[in-house]
């Protein structure tokens, strides 16, 4: 598999173009003709970790990169960061706003979601400056996920 | 079921996707809650939502979702139908309440999103 590297804007708060970044990485892997499997944990991933910039964070970035046996997403904001990772990853928890949920988000299963899907998950925050979220898929053997 | 049976059933109105009333969908889910739809398993299914927001098209689109039903006479406005047709995703309104276009699916041998009834 050649190597490539892509890397999106994202805005925050901005719910016209929220998603559109992750929507494009799903239909480059379909272009690629990957296993829809894949794809679907990958985009899944992918929207869900968008999503939380736009709601909770600060305006950031978005990294793809596939090489050799792996595919990485990297998403970095300068928002307000996470206080206490290991409480953002628990079903249920959410700070979202008001116009958040009244879009359908806040149920707080977005983290559970992305490591659930993502074979490797890292998380570091610097409250006040910045979140990092690194998802890592393996090309083979990927672990199992409806 | 056919894409075009369900509108029938549901007496909707196609509000895009004409072209795509031969799908054949046979697990649905309902759901207002985004994160929810994508802990799902939800490639080729029908999603009945009473939310009409630019972010229900793209999580659909995400989540593999074949079309989109707003329950309750829900129109989404003209900026949801542009990202629709962007994303080309089938979209219809029907007059009914949740309750009810789910229990009219579910009479017609739908199942849920897991395969069970
Ligand atoms: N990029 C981020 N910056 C700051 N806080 C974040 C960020 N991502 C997540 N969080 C915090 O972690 C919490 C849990 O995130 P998670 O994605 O699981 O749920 P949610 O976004 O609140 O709801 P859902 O994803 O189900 O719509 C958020 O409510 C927020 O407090
Ligand atoms: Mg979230």
């Amino acid at each position: 598999m050649a190597s490539l590297k892509k890397f999106f804007f994202i805005k925050a708060r901005d719910f016209v173009h929220a998603g559109e970044a992750s929507i494009h990485i799903q239909s480059l892997l379909k272009s690629m003709h990957w296993d829809p499997v894949l794809i679907r944990r990958v985009a899944i991933c992918s929207y869900e970790g968008e999503m939380n910039v736009v709601i909770h964070g600060g305006d950031g970035v978005l990294n793809l990169s596939i090489e050799n046996d792996r595919l990485i997403i990297e998403i970095i904001d300068d928002g307000p960061g996470i206080q206490d990772i290991s409480l953002a990853m628990q079903p249920g928890y959410s700070t979202a706003s008001d116009e958040a949920r009244e879009m359908g988000f806040g149920a707080g299963m977005g983290l559970p979601n992305m490591k659930k899907n993502a074979d490797d998950i890292q998380i570091e925050s610097e409250p006040g400056i910045r979140t990092r979220a690194s998802m890592t898929f393996l090309l083979e053997s990927p672990k199992e996920t409806p | 079921m056919k894409l075009c049976d369900i509108v029938q059933e549901l007496d909707a109105t196609t509000l895009n996707g004409e072209d795509r009333l031969n799908s054949e969908i046979t697990r649905c889910g309902a759901s207002d809650l985004m994160s929810d739809v994508l802990a799902r398993p939800t490639d080729g299914t029908l999603l009945m939502t009473g939310l009409t927001t630019i972010q229900t098209i793209r999580t659909a689109k995400i989540a593999g979702v074949v079309a989109v039903v707003f329950v309750r006479g829900k129109r989404p406005p003209p900026e949801v139908l542009t990202v629709a047709r962007t994303e080309d995703m089938p979209l219809f309104s029907s007059p009914y309440s949740m309750f009810v276009c789910c229990g009219r699916l579910h009479a017609r041998g739908l199942t849920g999103l897991d395969g069970r009834r």
